[in-house]
């Protein structure tokens, strides 16, 4: 066991590059996801057309591409970002909004007619309607789609380490060249930390799920 | 119920005067972006004819290089589909069997694999399996990582489609005296089939996409390829036909998975037609696909 022991600083800093690379990028989907669903289902015509374009482009876009582009692409029109994390988490976020996007606008459809008709004829205007009446509802029916989307976003931070960004798959590749003798602790280990992440992720859905369900 | 006509009213006359100044400000502003990064890119000279004329021109080998690359990804992409829809199908009926020491190490095997970093899964099979005395190649690597990941969410595909018939189909099956096989092939099966084919697609559109994780592991796809040809005309021209090369390998992507995504959308609509009749409630969860995809979470058709 010597082997985790002289790795366990390497390891667990790339555990945590992993972590804080889903968090973030997950928050960042999440916020500019319900933006977009928001504006697919505005009474403003422009708005629909460009969330859909949005989400036409980045669900058929490979996430390797999308990294591909702010990595090595946008330093063509004189951009950059500060750093790979950054780069890493825009790349996630703007490729995952799309899902919370499609995930969410299937709860706002889920959402029974008569509560829009109802908040409508009591006078609320559409953000309101939105605000107050159907997003709470929405979100409730869609946690266990989010939770897939996260679960899938958890798995996919693993593309930034072809991106020079230091996380468990990068750690993968940089042990599995210094222990060649020991490869399959090595991936035991690297998964070990993505299962870490990921399984306990899936019982907290599902526990938020059963307290928030809405039985209809 | 679209939401669309649910969640406000028609517009009145001082609402469609407000859409329709906020439209032509939104409008303005994006064009204004777009102006912005056209701007930027015209006074790199990004925008030079010159420079986008090399996509086409045969004499430099970009098309033929960029075709060649389109072949690789398709090709790696085919073997993995094939693959992974037959294991997965087998792997589906094994979950299924009513037998525990066949449920139990086939549902072992399929959450592992749906839990795993697929890029993981590659890179085991590229680095782990050559120390056994597999040969590997970056193809092979890629074809057999993109299958194991892949067998198992279509398994689920297919057991969530086959729990998805009624139950009464089965019932009725056994009581007519059908063996356990010819219930599942000859009443199951083809109900199921019909029920998963968009999800199934979708999923193949999702294989397709994750095969450009061989730009990781060094397969020549398209955007290794367009990576390679940039370096070669860097090392000979210098920096200037980066952008062009990026751009083109992106569209080719963007186009060829909207080609597939529009597939699945029309066999979607098809099935919908032919299916009409068939037991309405239980739809197939539409789950939401995303490469990587798949979670833990809700079992489908976990009832």
């Amino acid at each position: 066991m010597d082997f985790l022991s002289d790795n366990i600083d390497l390891l667990w800093g790339a555990f945590l590059t992993t972590l804080s690379l889903a968090v973030v990028s997950g928050l960042c989907a999440l916020v500019l996801g319900t933006v977009l669903a928001g504006m697919r289902v505005s009474p403003v015509p422009p708005l629909r057309g460009l969330a859909t374009f949005y989400v036409e482009v980045f669900r058929n876009t490979p996430l390797t591409v999308v990294f591909f582009f702010l990595v090595f692409g946008i330093v063509q029109i004189d951009l950059q970002f500060p750093s790979r994390f950054a780069a890493a988490v825009a790349a996630l976020s703007l490729y995952t909004a799309a899902f919370v996007c499609e995930a969410l606008r299937s709860g706002i459809n889920a959402v029974p007619p008569g509560q829009a008709e109802a908040a409508r004829a009591l006078g609320l205007d559409f953000g309101q309607t939105l605000r107050t009446i159907v997003l709470p509802q929405a979100f409730r029916t869609v946690v266990p789609p989010l939770g897939n989307v996260w679960i899938a976003l958890a798995k996919n931070t693993s593309i930034a380490a072809g991106f020079a960004v230091a996380d468990l798959t990068a750690a993968l590749q940089r042990l599995s060249n210094a222990n060649a003798d020991r490869l399959l602790l090595v991936f035991a280990a690297i998964v070990a930390g993505y299962l870490a992440i990921t399984l306990p992720s899936a019982w907290a859905i599902r526990v938020i799920e059963k307290r928030v369900a809405i039985i209809r | 119920m679209s939401a669309q006509t649910v969640l406000f009213d028609l517009p009145g006359p001082r609402a469609r005067r407000r859409q329709r100044i906020g439209t032509v400000i939104g409008v303005l502003l994006i064009l204004g972006l777009v102006g912005l990064a056209l701007w930027r890119l015209g006074a790199n000279g990004q925008l030079d004819p010159n420079r986008w004329a090399i996509l086409f021109d045969p004499a430099a080998g970009v098309p033929q290089a960029l075709w060649e690359a389109l072949l690789n990804t398709l090709a790696v992409a085919a073997v993995g589909m094939v693959a992974a829809t037959v294991l997965g199908a087998l792997l589906a009926v094994g979950r299924l069997s009513d037998h525990a020491w066949v449920r139990a190490p086939v549902t072992l095997v399929i959450e592992f694999f749906r839990a795993v970093p697929l890029l993981v899964l590659i890179l085991f099979c590229l680095l782990f399996l050559p120390t056994v005395g597999v040969s590997m190649t970056a193809f092979r690597a890629l074809a057999l990582g993109l299958t194991l990941y892949n067998m198992a969410v279509l398994a689920e595909i297919f057991r969530a489609g086959i729990l998805s018939v009624d139950r009464g189909q089965r019932e009725a099956a056994f009581a007519l005296g059908m063996r356990k096989s010819q219930v599942m092939t000859l009443v199951l099966l083809p109900q199921a089939v019909r029920r998963m084919l968009p999800v199934l697609v979708a999923q193949l559109v999702v294989l397709l996409k994750d095969s450009s994780l061989g730009f990781i592991v060094g397969y020549v796809e398209l955007l290794r390829q367009a990576r390679s040809l940039v370096e070669f005309f860097n090392f000979q021209f210098g920096n200037i036909y980066t952008f062009q090369l990026y751009t083109a390998a992106a569209l080719i992507y963007i186009i060829v998975n909207v080609l597939l995504s529009q597939l699945a959308r029309w066999v979607e609509s098809r099935t919908r037609r032919d299916t009409r009749s068939a037991a309405g409630k239980g739809e197939l969860p539409a789950e939401v696909q995303m490469d990587g995809g798949g979670g833990m979470v809700a079992e489908p058709g976990g009832r």
